[in-house]
């Protein structure tokens, strides 16, 4: 019962700040969507609007930093609340980040033409699914504060991971094949990774929110473990 | 889960509140009523009206003054106005959510929570519905810019779903306001059906036809006269023709299932009874691989939520495709485990092989449409690769999932966990 405040102007702040949060999030979740279906429909336009939507998240993130520090120079608040604040600040910073790797695949999408197999794209979209379903029920668990449920957060990781893997092995594959795909396969795999990062960066948000919500830290059960770093294709492939 | 216990919750205690003000509510229709059918009358009446209201003020001084200043108070106070709204929004069959100026859930009825996962009521609308266009309604509607907007909001996750949102100001003065959601997902769905329908079946009938056309060309021109050849062209024509169809069925079966992603409420089905009947149908498919199914679960009936023809699908396709890739492992298991997933009490339905295994860079991707690990391979079983896909899709339908395990060289075990009620 810590959070009964005497002023209510301080409730309305700190609500301003998880509000601000939630549209920084719903914006970053769509950027990566967008994103993502221009560069499966190679949408040149879309990928344009991409590329200027960031501007938004980056606004939001500096918006959340100076009110978070006018709140704590002001306020002085303690525990549950400070942590929020600092929480925020971690929170909006994360989003910009996932704005950022959007942004970046975006930006990818010119130089794909399109004559990819179809099913590294599809491909690509499911690992892009996963990535942003856990960045939805992270966000989700931000409204609700219902912590227990990010243990299925943690599960999608594994997942995210194993399908990055696998689509590595195919990029690489086709590369070997035919050297006029290095180019725009180095391009998708660089797509594939940035996504395979905001998968990352959902994570740390779940983190944080463990955090403002119970006081400690998530315990660290992490085996960090994409496996590309292993990967090694069987034998060599014969040359055309 | 919870959710919807709080939403009973909510209704248990407003069925309290509702007993308590019952009276008010009687005194407020019958004075309502009285006034109604007064003010509907004509002049003349108004002024009888008048009379009788000095002669009644004359009578019951006290009284009279203090009745409307407390029917007055009931209706504001008692929440009549909210009692109805929850009637009303129980009505709907819209998703419908109630809130007030900070945007905080007010009322959601049953539809809203079976739709949105996580609401509760003192949840903040605009922490739960984020994208920016949600956001934009919210602001306007709560900065009385408009009384009433709408939007079309679309979710992409966990199934894609399309709503014409609008939200609008709830009477005058009462600092609440309505959002209702209108489906429209399935018109959205039929739209991008089409497309993907078109796009897949081309792409994937192209190679059988394209084998058909040659053949055909080949037995009009070199191999008219030649019985032999002739044989063998028609046997390999109706393979591919016998494919083709089957392509087609699962393409529309899986459209079919796209189309509706919800499964219909209170349809159980018996596990046991089930499983049982796939293995029978696939019995002939077994013993012509030389594999043994072994059955390892009890005869009791298991009964759960589902629809009986769907998941027959998805063990037939499971169980079909242990015989068939499995094959060389002689025999395959299918046990039923009641299993916890997660906090969510189950069974757990496995069915392995002993065959090759599915190489670990390909597990996560089989479920993909087309996608085929060993495309020869699959080919010579008659195979689409939509088999795993239409797993995946019904399952998500009967909010259970598929887990796959294998090592390479000792086998593959797939296994379906399916929550109890
Ligand atoms: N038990 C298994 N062992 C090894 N590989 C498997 C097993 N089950 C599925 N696979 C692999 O997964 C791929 C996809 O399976 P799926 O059932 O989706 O398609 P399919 O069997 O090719 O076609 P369909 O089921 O539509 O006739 C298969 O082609 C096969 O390579
Ligand atoms: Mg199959």
């Amino acid at each position: 019962m810590q959070s009964v405040h005497i002023a209510s102007a301080y409730d309305e702040e700190l609500k301003f700040l998880s509000k601000r949060i939630a549209a920084m999030g719903g914006h970053a979740e769509r950027m990566v969507e967008q994103a993502v279906a221009a560069l499966v429909n190679v949408d040149h336009g879309l990928a344009q609007k991409v590329i200027q939507d960031d501007l938004v998240l980056d606004e939001g993130q500096r918006e959340i930093d100076d009110k978070a520090i006018i709140i704590i120079a002001r306020r002085q608040p303690m525990a549950t609340d400070l942590r929020e604040i600092v929480g925020a600040i971690r929170i909006s910073a994360d989003i910009e980040r996932v704005g950022d790797l959007g942004k970046n695949v975006a930006k990818r999408v010119a130089s794909v033409d399109g004559r990819q197999p179809n099913s590294l794209f599809r491909g690509i979209e499911a690992l892009a699914n996963l990535a942003l379903t856990q960045l939805k029920e992270v966000l989700d668990v931000y409204a609700s504060r219902s912590v227990e449920r990010i243990g299925l957060v943690r599960d999608r990781d594994d997942q995210i991971d194993a399908m990055y893997t696998s689509l590595f092995r195919e990029l690489l594959t086709y590369m070997m094949e035919d050297p006029r795909n290095i180019t725009p396969c180095t391009h998708l795999l660089f797509c594939a990774k940035n996504i395979e990062r905001i998968g990352d960066h959902a994570t740390n948000i779940a983190e944080t929110i463990y955090y403002i919500v119970t006081g400690d830290q998530m315990p660290a059960d992490r085996p960090k473990g994409d496996k590309t770093d292993k990967v090694v294709l069987p034998g060599p492939v014969p040359a055309k | 889960m919870a959710e919807t216990g709080a939403g009973q919750d909510n209704k248990g205690r407003a069925l309290a509140g509702r007993l308590a003000r019952n009276r008010w509510l009687l005194g407020a229709g019958v004075l309502a009523v009285l006034a109604v059918y007064f003010f509907a009358g004509s002049s003349a009446y108004v002024l009888l009206l008048a009379l009788a209201a000095l002669a009644a003020a004359a009578m019951l001084p006290a009284d009279a003054e203090r009745q409307p200043a407390d029917v007055g108070a009931a209706i504001e106070a008692s929440g009549l106005q909210r009692l109805s709204g929850e009637y009303l929004a129980a009505a709907v069959a819209d998703p419908l959510i109630i809130f007030d100026h900070s945007a905080t859930i007010v009322h959601a009825n049953a539809a809203a929570f079976a739709a949105f996962g996580g609401l509760a009521p003192g949840m903040s609308l605009s922490l739960k519905f984020r994208a920016p266009e949600m956001q934009a309604l919210l602001d306007g509607i709560l900065a009385g810019e408009v009384a009433s907007d709408a939007v079309d909001y679309t979710e992409k996750l966990p199934v894609e779903r399309t709503y014409r949102v609008s939200a609008s100001t709830v009477g005058h003065a009462t600092g609440l306001y309505v959002l209702v959601f209108k489906d429209q997902s399935e018109t959205r769905r039929i739209d991008r059906m089409r497309a993907d329908f078109i796009a897949n079946a081309s792409h994937e009938l192209r190679t059988p036809l394209a084998s058909i056309a040659g053949f055909i060309e080949t037995l009009r021109g070199p191999a008219r006269n030649d019985p032999a050849a002739r044989d063998q062209f028609l046997q390999i024509m109706q393979n591919q023709t016998g494919r083709m169809a089957r392509l087609i069925d699962d393409l529309l079966s899986l459209s079919r299932l796209e189309m509706k992603p919800y499964l219909g409420p209170g349809t159980e089905v018996d596990l046991r009874q089930t499983i049982d009947s796939v293995i029978d149908s696939l019995g002939p498919l077994a013993s012509e691989n030389g594999v043994v199914i072994e059955r390892e679960f009890a005869n009791a009936p298991l009964v759960v939520p589902g629809d009986r023809d769907e998941l027959f699908q998805v063990f037939e396709n499971l169980l079909e495709n242990a015989c068939k890739y499995g094959q060389s492992g002689g025999r395959v298991t299918v046990s039923v485990a009641g299993g916890e997933d997660g906090q969510q009490p189950g069974f757990d339905v496995t069915i392995r092989d002993y065959g090759p295994g599915i190489a670990e860079e390909h597990i996560p991707r089989i479920t993909e449409r087309f996608y085929r690990v060993d495309v020869e391979n699959s080919r010579a079983q008659k195979g689409t690769g939509l088999g795993l896909s239409i797993v995946k899709h019904i399952l998500t339908r009967h909010n259970a999932r598929l887990s796959i395990k294998s090592e390479v060289g000792k086998g593959a075990a797939f296994t379906v966990h399916l929550p109890a009620r």
